[in-house]
């Protein structure tokens, strides 16, 4: 039984068949990679589990819980925390403050009213957010105005404010899309060294084979909105079916 | 650590003692020139206008928690100014005449309103929520002038009359209006001095809304530097990574907009408390756009910034709709006469009468060029001259208030 | 059922008149993407057009009638506008009495003059800026226009009537084998509904059959596809808000006779013009006419008797309940479409 299982899932647009009979397991403290064409329904499936898509059809259980009909604020709750494709963050807001929030909403839950208390009391937050930076080496950036910063830092934040709410499963939607190479080794470095480091769920969809076949533990190949194979690199690496699949695909393994 | 006190840091203790001075003292600084001086026409140090700026000033501050911090621009605020101004009449005609029991019954009554109207108006962002405020402050002006009528005596106004019970007060003495009071001392009672050649009015009413704007103020510090206060900002810089970290944005925008309804139930009870009078006039839209004018002038989303907007606004109102053109005539008559003539039309069109088109001026070049307002202007001078031509990374500043383009993303996009 | 119908007629030139506003505004909102609050302005400075040409009209010259006293006995000064006395008593005093048609003539190139100005010099550099800025401006814009126009005209309504041909009514209820004198309605505000209906049917032929409206269509549905095919769209996009800001001024001119031209009527109108845009869905050209007419109408319905004793002040607030409805059980509006306006 794995943290998060996938039943059946089908979605439709219109007449357009997205998702079809998705069955997904993805084992605790694993890396699991979602790898597909595109147009497999790689994202269609991501939007499915974090509460952006309802499914047609199908169960979507995360560590036993149902998640469907859940706004997304809950399906984080419950120990999901999303990376997005363009990083996600607060803008206007400086790094440090980027990372107080998600320890809020980790400690507070979804709203809380603490309008009189002052940010300064928060020392346990505080030293829990610093040691995360510390961690991502970004801690001499705390009061940088976060979109004044270069992509890869702003991924790499996005990332660590997911961390710092210590989730179960992290989800990373193409995380080095539109990267420069540097910046995508970085971020490979990264995520090796969370893995290492933590006991830690990843599934990860990307299209850069280089960055699956580095990370992935199991990977699952999608296309057509149905899962092809699943199974270890090596064995990916060699079926003929997923080269089929990728046919006039560039690959860069 | 540095030592806090009332748990602001120095910074922003600094802001409050500024605050504080300003307002408490505002009878002496708007009164600087001589009386009989030429000049003398610029004093504002009379009660009606200080009232109005102090009051203005508590709208404009609770108007920036909701617009300043989520960057949700209502249309309509101007209808919990009105709604709190019934509100503390209506007491003041049943219970009695001290304004305490008024004004809290007006921020009560706005905050229900704001409770109603913003659970509705925010389920959309963006100009659709600047249109259903407006459409809903719209309405409750109408209702106010038809179907309400005898809760808001329609086209006359809510006013006092001799025959109301008032409570508390017991049984009605002589056939003179009673006047407004705290605990005794009316409202309209002023002490006048006299000294160094000038004429210092200190009024009963200004100085309690004196008080009760720098509380105001102090609690809008509280809020801003809190956790609440980092929420509601992260609200207007991304709602998509605010839900995706198991946030609720809504319940957060909605506890803004009722507090900001709340100040601008305050503004109207303490109005009410000034002149025991209520109108729909004071619910119609222009009135809306009044405190989004005053607050993006002075700054949208600094402390600062609104109660500079609103004071600057109420003063330069008073002062140029004084300005007629024999008093252009005065200043200009060094001019040859063709050139005098010239430049008194020029500026005749401006004051007077035309203060609202020296307004609309003014602000659609704040709007234009200074999207963060008079406090923006002032700190680029301030650093001008600190540094010389030398140019500095905006964001080398740690000053919270001097972020790069306050005010310049509306929520929901 | 006489009531009925005289309800659908009254509702129908306030109608038009919300048609013709919302019309240019979602124009302006869909091709621009720019929220216009100063487009009630331009409705208004169409009104001061009609005022304009009939106070030009009428500029007098004093002759002294000899033959004729007032009553203090002096000799009679009578005052001939110069139209009279160039074109002959005849032509000159139609002239006159026609000044309101004729203001259409003259006020489409000042309002394109006027809609450019704005567009150049204003609107273009707020179109990268966000929303709330684009509103707060073009408030500001409206305020400058609404005080200029007040130093003008002054702050009282000016009638402007309409031409003597028109006044009166006509008696609808004859022609439909009712009573005489049950259902009437005044000539002009028939001329103002057959006017809008030729205005908005002018806009959408306009946009479906000239190659100059396919582009505009196109830019409205996808504006960055269209540039990368090298149309210079910024050019027609300023042509467009000249049309939005003609479209607007011919609505005001028309009924300057219907409402007597004041400096405030253009925000009085722009807020029920935004509502009605809103309500037929954002940058939708049809949802907007449709919306207008049946605001009108249901506002016009509103203000019988029967139903105002059942449900009092109805007809002040019906607008403003009916979008707030719509908006929260139809975000995008009766027509709007999937993508305007939306996080």
């Amino acid at each position: 039984m794995g943290i998060l299982e996938v039943k059946g899932v089908g979605k439709r647009f219109g007449g357009l068949q997205a998702l079809g009979n998705v069955n997904l397991s993805v084992q605790e403290n694993t890396v699991h990679a979602i790898i597909g064409p595109n147009g497999a329904g790689k994202s269609t499936l991501l939007n499915c589990l974090v509460g952006k898509l309802i499914p047609d059809e199908g169960s979507v259980t995360f560590a036993g819980t149902s998640v469907l009909g859940k706004k997304p604020h809950e399906i984080n709750q419950l120990g999901i925390s999303r990376v997005f494709q363009t990083p996600e963050i607060f803008g206007d807001l400086t790094v440090m403050e980027n990372m107080m929030i998600p320890c809020f909403a980790k400690r507070d839950g979804a709203f809380r009213m603490h309008a009189i208390e002052s940010m300064e009391a928060e020392t346990d937050l505080i030293a829990k957010a610093e040691a995360m930076l510390e961690d991502v080496g970004m801690l001499e950036k705390r009061e940088m105005i976060a979109s004044s910063m270069s992509r890869g830092d702003k991924r790499r934040l996005e990332i660590a404010m997911c961390l710092v709410q210590e989730p179960k499963l992290l989800l990373l939607d193409e995380p080095t899309a539109g990267m420069a190479r540097a910046d995508t080794n970085n971020t490979i470095a990264l995520l090796k060294e969370i893995k290492e480091k933590r006991d830690i769920t990843i599934a990860i969809i990307e299209h850069d084979m280089h960055v699956v076949f580095s990370l992935a533990d199991r990977i699952t190949v999608l296309a057509q909105g149905t899962p092809l194979v699943e199974d270890t690199p090596d064995m990916i690496k060699g079926n003929p079916k997923v080269k089929e699949a990728y046919l006039g695909e560039t690959q860069q393994v | 650590m540095k030592k806090n006190i009332l748990g602001l840091n120095p910074k922003d203790t600094k802001f409050l003692l500024i605050v504080v001075f300003l307002t408490l003292f505002t009878p002496i600084l708007l009164q600087p020139f001589a009386a009989g001086s030429e000049l003398a026409q610029f004093n504002g140090g009379y009660p009606d206008l200080m009232q109005k700026i102090a009051i203005f000033g508590i709208f404009a501050v609770g108007f920036n928690i909701l617009f300043g911090l989520t960057g949700y621009l209502s249309f309509g605020h101007a209808a919990f100014l009105g709604i709190g101004s019934y509100a503390a009449v209506w007491m003041f005609k049943l219970l009695t005449m001290n304004v305490i029991p008024g004004i809290l019954l007006a921020m009560v009554v706005s905050g229900l309103f704001a409770a109603a109207i913003g659970y509705v108006s925010l389920r959309r962002s963006g100009i659709y929520f600047s249109i259903l405020t407006l459409a809903f402050a719209q309405m409750c002006y109408k209702m106010a002038y038809s179907v309400l009528t005898p809760l808001t005596n329609g086209e006359t106004g809510l006013q006092l009359t001799l025959n109301d019970p008032r409570i508390l007060d017991g049984a009605q003495q002589g056939s003179s209006l009673p006047v407004t009071n705290i605990f005794g001392l009316a409202m309209n009672s002023s002490y006048k001095v006299e000294a160094l050649g000038r004429v210092f009015t200190f009024n009963v009413g200004f100085y309690f809304c004196a008080v009760i704007a720098i509380l105001a103020f102090y609690v809008a510090i509280r809020l801003f530097r809190s956790p609440f206060g980092m929420m509601l900002r992260a609200v207007k810089s991304n709602q998509q990574r605010m839900t995706y970290t198991g946030l609720d944005p809504k319940p957060y925008t909605l506890a803004a907009f009722v507090i900001s309804g709340m100040y601008a139930g305050l503004a109207g009870g303490l109005l009410a408390a000034m002149d025991p009078l209520a109108g729909a006039d004071r619910m119609l839209w222009t009135a809306s756009g009044e405190v989004v004018i005053m607050t993006i002038l002075g700054g949208a989303g600094t402390l600062m910034g609104p109660v500079l907007g609103a004071g600057v606004i109420k003063y330069l109102e008073n002062i140029f709709s004084k300005i007629n053109e024999g008093v252009l005539h005065d200043w200009f008559s060094f001019l040859p006469d063709g050139v005098e003539d010239v430049v008194i039309w020029v500026f005749a069109r401006f004051t007077g009468e035309g203060w609202h088109l020296t307004l609309g001026v003014t602000f659609m070049l704040v709007v234009t060029f200074l999207p963060g307002g008079l406090i923006e202007g002032l700190k680029r001078l301030a650093s001008r001259i600190r540094n010389g031509s030398q140019k500095r990374d905006k964001y080398d500043d740690p000053d919270p208030e001097h972020r790069p383009d306050p005010g310049k993303r509306v929520a929901g996009e | 059922m006489e009531t009925i119908l005289l309800q659908l007629l009254n509702g129908l030139d306030k109608g038009s008149a919300y048609a013709l506003i919302a019309l240019g505004l979602t124009l302006i909102f869909g091709t621009l993407g720019v929220v216009n609050f100063a487009h009630g302005a331009l409705f208004m400075i169409g009104a001061f057009c009609a005022v304009t040409l009939s106070r030009l009209l009428n500029l007098s010259f004093e002759t002294v009638d000899p033959t004729r006293t007032d009553f203090l006995g002096n000799p009679l000064k009578v005052k001939t506008p110069y139209v009279e006395a160039w074109f002959g008593p005849d032509f000159g005093h139609a002239l006159i009495d026609w000044s309101v048609p004729l203001a259409i003539l003259f006020s489409i190139p000042i309002m394109i003059a006027v809609g450019f100005i704005m567009e150049r010099g204003l609107i273009k550099h707020f179109y990268k800026r966000p929303h709330a800025d684009q509103i707060l401006v073009t408030f500001g814009l409206a305020i400058v226009l609404q005080e200029v126009i007040k130093y003008v005209y002054g702050a009282n309504p000016i009638s402007t009537p309409a031409p003597d041909a028109f006044k009166g009514s006509f008696d609808f209820g004859a022609l439909l084998g009712f009573d005489p004198n049950l259902i009437i309605y005044p000539y002009w505000r028939l001329i103002y509904f057959g006017f809008a209906a030729v205005v908005i049917g002018a806009v959408f032929s306009f946009l479906q059959f000239t190659t100059f409206g396919m582009v505009v269509r196109a830019g409205m549905a996808d504006r960055e596809t269209v540039g990368l095919l090298g149309i210079n769209i910024d050019r027609r996009f300023t042509l467009m808000f000249g049309l939005a800001a003609a479209v607007a001024g011919m609505a005001g001119v028309m009924y300057a006779p219907i409402l007597s031209p004041n400096y405030h009527m253009g925000m009085d109108f722009l807020v029920l013009s935004f509502v009605v845009v809103v309500v037929g869905g954002m940058g939708s050209l049809p949802g907007a006419v449709a919306a207008g007419f049946l605001l009108g109408i249901l506002e016009s319905f509103a203000s019988m008797n029967w139903i105002k004793d059942i449900i009092p002040g109805i007809d002040q607030i019906i607008i403003y309940v009916v979008a707030i409805v719509i908006l929260l059980t139809r975000p995008r509006g009766l027509m709007g479409r999937k993508g305007v306006m939306e996080e």
